[in-house]
């Protein structure tokens, strides 16, 4: 069955199984594989993307329900003003340890950041509580957003 | 050993001698260079220049968050003499006759290449000067380098490296040993915050994981076993799941009935991994799980209990005299502990992508063991360990359990029923805990005896853990040289062995994971009834004077008491340590001090207990792993890892549970890790010492879980004695 929505900023027409997860139709059907499989429960939040900006468990959504939307992954999440920043925060407190959840926690980063700009660190350990670092590189995860979070109000 | 230069395919390796030394084998992989073709002098196995003066080092060893694709580099970059925003990192193949050892495990790597890496910058080094002086007609003593470029004080002449990368590259190697290398005082990139070398590409979503491979014309494979790990396959519905849309094969593996190599089961291969795993939802497989269905944690319980009662079968370690020192003490304290199986829960499931062409195999993995996945592949394919190439990928967490090759003598045994057809096998989340190697469970019980004064004099421990036949399951063991038994003149350790049909393995700071949380906590009573402070008691048996206390086998490393007291002192201090009490109703701190992987840590924890639900809003660590923190970016990561790690695993509610053979948790809501939301502050110092450096991955974990109970403790008087801490046991 064909689905159009569009994908990071392009329209795009899929002919695939309206519930494959849109985790699978990223990385088979489209070949982007930044978005990562971690419990294929929504539990973990590795698959974060953004549809319609809001921050979504691509593992357990069906393609076949955003039909008509729009979906951005992490391979544009640097084309976002606010993600740009977050990407960036990342860079510079170097985040990432094996790096694996780390697109799923940006995107979650990124769709939060929009909603409160100014975050507390309660708001942002209840906003990202959903997204399993198990490295455990949490204490930067919150020093970046806040950083984030000052360089995107700066600019 | 005979040392050769110039040889066909070169390569700096080293090799452990009889006697227990180092030696280095150092020449030019010159057939390596030709055969790729590439514009740029290879010099050294490790170090290429590039026409435009940059330089792409070689990373050589598994990453798995641990930092050694970045840290090694750096170390041949400091003493190859270039500035590090010139350096590139390739992550080379696994290949040990090329690279030495490649494995990420034991905190190990940090000791082992910290010599060989220097040397293999420093050995580039010298042969580009060489190659200048020849050039310029000089001695090559008048020649310096700086920031890549060879510099001629006399003339006032420079020019940068690849200038003479050609020349270098026909150069003699070096004997390693005769390299002059930097003075820790010149350091300019090791000592520094270097960030890691892929964390741009991993922001933006770059295909760098296992899980990422794509080769053309590949299948993707799921894997199903027994649920009770160990049962054989009998039969199954094979050609409805052949029938079903988008399935391209069905495939029955028989396996050797060893979890370390390959069990029974069924792999279904399509174009699309959903596919497969959807058809799986149909797959019904009769298994004979008669030998294995007797196993559970009510089971495991009930024996151990039965073991600690009728005592032991086998002493570990008996020093002075145990009994008689008991006997005598003028207090005995007596405990029994309990500690949970663990799962590793590395996020990116396990995976290895194979492509069998009949008489050879290549293999595409994020492995932390690549040379015992090729001596497992080769057996189990029957090929010589050469006709097994091994690709190495970024790894999604190790934890120790990639340490084990199952996965990818899965990928290849799938592979080989369709040769030329690459396979990529996925593990599902349910895989995961279906198929890992757990951390063993452990009980102990523990008898200490104190003097008057409250010092600790005599110390038994008799512990019950998974094994068989008078040998203690993988992970499992316990080291003799643990403290307080290496520090006192009568103390003994007894063991006693259950049956499981769990395959156990090691989890980040194995044994020391699990004994941490015992040895800590039971110290914390035996202080208490003595009227003591826990660091004051550990301070008392450690001594003023500094001593060496050689350790109990050939892997374990002496121990310093000097470097214990440091790194219990300085976290004293960071932690304004005024004793456990004199905080609030609610509140109160805990201590811990573990050796392990060659490391010291010492930890505080304090713990606020509501309402049977324990918060730690602070941590301190305290560590001494040499003389040299190589970056220390990363290296606060690792404890702040480990930290909050020891934390979950005592407070997430961490515990595998077995009914009928089969484990019962299949996802992170039954076998949680820490969220950000459970997150302490935590103060990370280094106390260096004049030894060489050591590994960062392991050592600070072991005395956080025991620092936290002593901790809910001291804020309830409620001692924690069996993980993980449940609600229950606090109101």
């Amino acid at each position: 069955m064909a689905i159009r929505f569009t994908l990071n900023g392009d329209e795009t027409t899929l002919d695939v199984d309206p519930a494959k997860p849109l985790l699978w139709t990223l990385r088979e059907d489209i070949g982007l594989p930044g978005t990562k499989l971690g419990c294929g429960a929504g539990l973990c939040g590795a698959c974060t993307v953004h549809v319609d900006g809001v921050a979504t468990r691509s593992c357990i959504t069906p393609v076949g329900l955003i039909e008509g939307q729009s979906v951005t992954t992490i391979e544009a999440a640097g084309a976002d003003p606010v993600g740009r920043h977050v990407v960036a925060a990342w860079c510079a407190l170097d985040v990432p340890q094996c790096g694996y959840c780390q697109a799923g926690q940006i995107m979650n980063a990124t769709a939060f950041l929009h909603e409160v700009p100014e975050p507390t660190d309660a708001d942002i350990d209840a906003a990202m509580a959903g997204n399993l670092c198990r490295c455990a590189s949490y204490t930067r995860i919150r020093a970046a957003i806040k950083d984030a979070a000052h360089k995107a109000k700066e600019a | 050993m005979a040392r050769t230069s110039l040889s066909r395919r070169g390569f700096i390796a080293a090799s452990l001698l009889a006697g227990g030394g180092v030696a280095f084998e150092f020449a030019l992989p010159l057939g390596r260079a030709s055969a790729q073709g590439r514009d740029a002098a290879p010099i050294t196995a490790f170090v290429r220049i590039l026409p435009d003066n940059r330089v792409v080092i070689g990373g050589k060893n598994a990453e798995i968050g641990q930092g050694a694709k970045t840290m090694l580099p750096m170390l041949i970059a400091e003493e190859l003499d270039v500035a590090w925003d010139s350096v590139t990192v390739e992550q080379t193949d696994a290949d040990a006759t090329i690279y030495g050892a490649q494995s990420a495990g034991g905190s190990r790597t940090t000791g082992r290449e910290w010599l060989p890496m220097r040397q293999a910058g420093g050995a580039a080094r010298a042969m580009l000067l060489a190659a200048a002086a020849q050039e310029w007609g000089v001695p090559v003593a008048s020649l310096s380098s700086a920031q890549g470029r060879v510099i001629h004080d006399a003339s006032g002449r420079s020019a940068p490296y690849a200038d003479f990368a050609a020349g270098a590259a026909r150069q003699t190697a070096p004997d390693p040993a005769s390299l002059t290398l930097k003075d820790p005082s010149a350091f300019q990139i090791v000592g520094t915050r270097v960030m890691g070398v892929d964390t741009p590409a991993i922001t933006q979503g770059k295909p760098l994981f296992g899980i990422d491979v794509d080769r053309p014309g590949m299948l993707h494979a799921v894997l199903e076993t027994c649920p009770a790990v160990g049962g054989r396959f009998v039969s199954a519905n094979l050609d409805e799941i052949r029938a079903m849309p988008g399935i391209e094969h069905v495939v029955v593996i028989e396996g050797d009935g060893q979890a370390e190599s390959l069990l029974d089961g069924v792999a279904i291969l399509s174009k699309s991994w959903w596919s497969a795993d959807q058809a799986r939802l149909a797959l019904q497989v009769e298994w004979d799980t008669r030998a294995v269905e007797g196993y559970s944690t009510q089971g495991y319980a009930k024996c151990a209990a039965e073991a600690l009662d009728r005592g032991p079968e086998k002493t570990v370690l008996d020093k002075g005299d145990v009994a008689s020192a008991l006997d005598g003490a003028s207090q005995r304290i007596t405990a029994r502990y309990a500690v949970p199986i663990l799962a590793h829960g590395t996020l990116e499931p396990q995976n290895t992508t194979a492509l069998f062409t009949g008489d050879a195999i290549e293999i595409w993995s994020p492995t932390q063991n690549p040379e015992s996945g090729r001596a497992l592949v080769a057996a189990a394919l029957r090929l010589e360990k050469e006709a097994v190439r091994i690709h190495f990928t970024r790894i999604g967490g190790g934890f120790g359990r990639r340490l084990m090759g199952d996965y990818m003598v899965q990928a290849a045994a799938i592979a080989a029923k369709v040769p030329g057809i690459p396979v990529k096998l996925l593990y599902s989340r349910q895989d995961e805990f279906r198929r890992d190697f757990f951390r063993a469970g452990a009980w102990h019980e523990l008898d200490a005896g104190i003097d008057a004064a409250g010092r600790l004099t005599a110390f038994r421990d008799h512990y019950v853990t998974f094994g068989a036949d008078g040998a203690p399951s993988r992970g499992a063991e316990v080291a003799a040289g643990i403290v307080p038994a290496n520090l006192l003149a009568d103390a003994r350790i007894e063991q006693s062995l259950i049956a499981t049909n769990l395959p156990t393995g090691w989890l980040r700071a194995p044994r020391s994971n699990s004994l941490g949380f015992v040895l800590l906590s039971f110290l914390d009573e035996v202080a208490q009834a003595g009227g003591r402070d826990l660091p004051a008691l550990l301070l008392e048996l450690l001594g003023e004077e500094a001593r060496t206390i050689p350790g109990s086998g050939p892997r374990e490393a002496d121990f310093q008491t000097g470097r214990a007291r440091s790194v219990i002192e300085k976290v004293l201090v960071l932690a304004d340590w005024a004793g456990r009490g004199g905080l609030e109703s609610g509140r109160g701190k805990g201590f811990g001090f573990y050796f392990s992987h060659a490391g010291y840590f010492a930890v505080v924890v304090e713990a606020q207990v509501r309402d049977g639900q324990v918060r730690v809003p602070r941590v301190w660590a305290a560590g001494d792993v040499g003389s040299q923190i190589v970056n220390p970016l990363n290296a606060e990561q690792q404890v702040r890892g480990a930290v909050i790690e020891g934390l979950g695993q005592a407070l997430a509610g961490q515990e595998i549970t077995q009914v009928d053979g089969a484990v019962e948790q299949a996802n992170f809501d039954t076998h949680p890790f820490m969220r950000i939301d459970a997150v302490p502050e935590i103060e990370v110092a280094f106390v260096p010492s004049d030894n060489g450096p050591t590994g960062l991955g392991e050592p600070a974990l072991p005395p956080v879980v025991g620092a936290l109970v002593n901790a809910v403790h001291a804020a309830t008087g409620t001692r924690i004695r069996k993980l993980p801490l449940r609600e229950e046991d606090l109101v």
